[in-house]
């Protein structure tokens, strides 16, 4: 990195246990994430049922994926030539700073201060709604779930449903507080139905549109062959950014780039059904360049960094880059439905954010990050639910490693590394080992008899959120000595 | 405005993070098995794209090739209460016989502000998809630019029993990439609000489709 910090993970965020601790307080919020992660769960079963290959697609596009990254160096120079032989224009982008100040220049460069943006991971990311106001230019989030999250001035607790920690009264609360500072007021007897609410925000944002000069959006899929961008979307909002406007700003992360176009063929089935649980979103753009008389004239395609190229170093950590923002793994995932995402303290939470936050940041570089690959239960739903078969449980594994080793040289070790040392110590010899076990099955007898699920010393922590089984008054070894043999 | 040392910089890191991908190896040394279905549909493709297109609460009217088709434009514009219709540049003239309100062409360009202010919009379309309910346009002829078919509330789209094909991978082999291309399925929609599906958003609100069986 060239120093600039990058803006994954939210400032002064809590680690997760005390982010977690927090947010399970909350009755209403588990409320609404039960409801809605159990809703999309179903759904979702049912859209991937329809297909009898789905599996061989899963292959197809973790092969896919796994090939771009193998080549990331030569896909991402054929994109560019690409999208330069179609009329638009790359820039390449290191960091988060780079990248906003591209786009804050480029806004500038056509004479306006605000811009109407598509729902994007990379551009929350990079933190470019906050950079561009910094620089007086006002960037309106255009899809209904970040309308709602930017007019309360909240984050985003899901990938793909932002809002879904907010259950439609408290919209409606916000919807009436907010839009009339912000441009269209909510109309008077504002209900609560979600069609009504929807309603609201089409008056509010249709304004917006039609007066836009400039749209920034991201990317799902950037084909390198033909230099073809795609956006995958419900509302209409996506169409109208990259449609209206004379000025069209994309910024991609440079993992988005596809081999060729044909391989939308995989991606346009992998996704809707795992996203939205649907045959397909109701609507996809697909663009290449600029088009006279047809869309905007000018086009800017920036490829992001930010951490990904060392994401792309570690062998086993590379392929959470293949994700392709579905969020099936946060929909199946035992600890966001109880969390949420805001626990997660960074732009991508649940599981595929466990893993990729860490290493866009950095192992052993900040103690929040490093917290989130202990939030899992290793259940292996996500796994299972990934379009592209990223191996979240065995990263998280992996993950937890690096951070405990990146801890060994601090003045207190991580308790993994000591209990670790502890157990080396413990199972090197049958004799120890032995006399652990026959201490275990007597200070579980003691707990027992006092009624306690705890341990002692620094293992408390662990004890204060799970229950310790008694151990066996006798241990296996034991037993099979006595009467073990057939 | 680009940035050649920030591009220097990103591609030696890629590479010297992939330094355990050996030289020699081509990007199509790394296998992809595409043993995935060509088609997932064995039944009739164009009841079938009724059907999809119907789940999505979109609204399908099936006529034959002929007298009809100006007639079923007419009474649905008409029942739709369609006084001011947006005519892209190529869509067949005798299909709009029976149609007697205003039309807003295309020549010179409409402004957003005056496409807002139509009652709707009648187009081609490039490809169906069976299995998805998906009607592709590309802006071809009859289509018009992508503005038309995306700001008026209404949009009907004519769509000929053969342009349909049966899944995702024929349609997107028979895609031109260079060409704006659009996916619809069903009209706008949202699921934001507590996951609840409200049709109805930033597109039309109202999408109408007219399957011309041809033989």
């Amino acid at each position: 990195m060239s120093g600039e910090k990058v803006n994954v993970v939210w400032l002064g965020s809590p680690t997760f246990p005390n982010a977690a601790h927090e947010a399970l307080q909350d009755a209403q919020l588990r409320r609404n994430l039960k409801h809605a992660t159990t809703t999309i769960r179903d759904k979702r079963l049912r859209a991937v049922a329809e297909l009898d290959d789905w599996e061989t697609l899963r292959l197809a596009g973790s092969q896919i994926k796994d090939r771009v990254m193998r080549h990331l160096d030569e896909y991402l120079l054929r994109l560019e030539a690409s999208v330069t032989a179609a009329g638009g224009v790359v820039h390449w982008a290191e960091d988060a700073a780079a990248a906003t100040r591209i786009v804050a220049d480029l806004v500038r460069a056509q004479g306006t201060d605000e811009v109407v943006k598509v729902k994007s991971m990379a551009t929350q990311e990079i933190g470019l709604n906050e950079a561009l106001a910094a620089d007086g230019i006002t960037a309106t989030e255009t899809d209904l779930a970040e309308l709602i999250v930017q007019l309360d001035d909240d984050r985003p607790s899901h990938i793909l449903v932002p809002a879904i920690h907010r259950n439609r009264t408290e919209i409606r609360d916000i919807f009436r507080r907010e839009m009339g500072k912000n441009g269209v007021p909510a109309p008077d007897g504002l209900t609560d139905e979600p069609r009504v609410l929807a309603e609201a925000a089409r008056r509010h944002l249709r304004e917006k549109f039609l007066r836009a000069k400039v749209a920034v959006s991201g990317a799902n899929f950037a084909c390198a062959d033909t230099g073809t961008v795609g956006v995958v979307e419900s509302e209409g909002n996506g169409r109208m950014c990259v449609t209206l406007p004379e000025t069209l700003i994309t910024v991609m992360g440079i993992e988005k780039v596809l081999p060729s176009f044909t391989d939308l063929e995989v991606f346009l089935q992998l996704l809707p059904r795992s996203s939205t649980a649907e045959r397909m979103n109701p609507y996809t753009s697909l663009w290449t360049g600029v088009t006279p008389g047809d869309g905007p004239q000018e086009f800017h395609l920036i490829l992001l960094d930010n951490g990904r190229s060392a994401t792309l170093a570690d062998r086993e950590g590379r392929s959470a880059l293949h994700c392709i923002r579905c969020s099936a793994c946060l929909n199946v995932c035992p600890v966001y439905e109880r969390t949420g995402g805001r626990s997660y303290g960074s732009v991508y939470p649940g599981p595929i954010g466990a893993v990729l936050t860490p290493q866009l940041v950095g192992v052993g570089s900040s103690e929040h990050a490093d917290s989130l690959p202990f939030a899992s239960t290793l259940c292996g739903a996500c796994f299972d639910a990934c379009p592209v078969r990223i191996d979240i449980p065995e990263m998280l594994v992996h993950l937890r490693a690096k951070v405990v080793d990146a801890h060994r040289q601090d003045r207190l070790p991580k308790p993994e590394a000591l209990a670790m040392k502890g157990a080396r110590v413990v199972f090197g010899s049958p004799r120890r080992l032995a006399l652990a076990e026959k201490l275990g099955a007597l200070g579980g007898r003691v707990a027992g008899i006092r009624g306690g699920r705890w341990l002692p010393g620094p293992a408390r922590k662990w004890t204060a959120a799970r229950d310790v089984p008694v151990p066996a008054r006798e241990s296996f070894r034991a037993w099979w000595r006595k009467a073990g043999r057939p | 405005m680009t940035n050649p040392e920030a591009k220097d910089r990103i591609l030696a890191r890629i590479r010297s993070a992939l330094r355990d991908v050996p030289g020699e190896e081509r990007p199509e040394d790394v296998a992809v098995t595409r043993d995935y279905r060509d088609s997932h549909v064995s039944a009739d493709i164009v009841d079938l794209f009724v059907g999809r297109v119907e789940d999505y609460r979109a609204t399908v009217t099936r006529v034959p090739e002929g007298q009809q088709v100006p007639a079923e434009i007419a009474r649905i514009l008409a029942e739709r209460g369609v006084a001011n219709l947006v005519v892209p540049p190529g869509f067949p003239e005798e299909w709009l016989a029976g149609y007697e309100g205003a039309r807003l062409t295309d020549d010179p360009p409409l402004t957003a502000a005056e496409l807002d202010a139509s009652d709707g919009v009648v187009t081609l379309a490039a490809q169906g998809i069976a299995l998805t309910g998906t009607i592709v346009l590309d802006a071809g002829p009859g289509q018009g630019r992508r503005a038309l078919s995306l700001v008026p509330d209404l949009h009907l789209c004519v769509v000929r029993s053969s342009q349909v094909l049966p899944d995702v991978p024929p349609a997107v082999r028979a895609l031109v990439p260079h060409r704006p291309t659009t996916f619809i399925s069903g009209p706008s929609a949202t699921s934001d609000i507590e996951l609840d599906r409200v049709e109805g958003v930033h597109g039309p609100r109202t999408l109408e489709v007219l399957l011309v069986v041809d033989s």
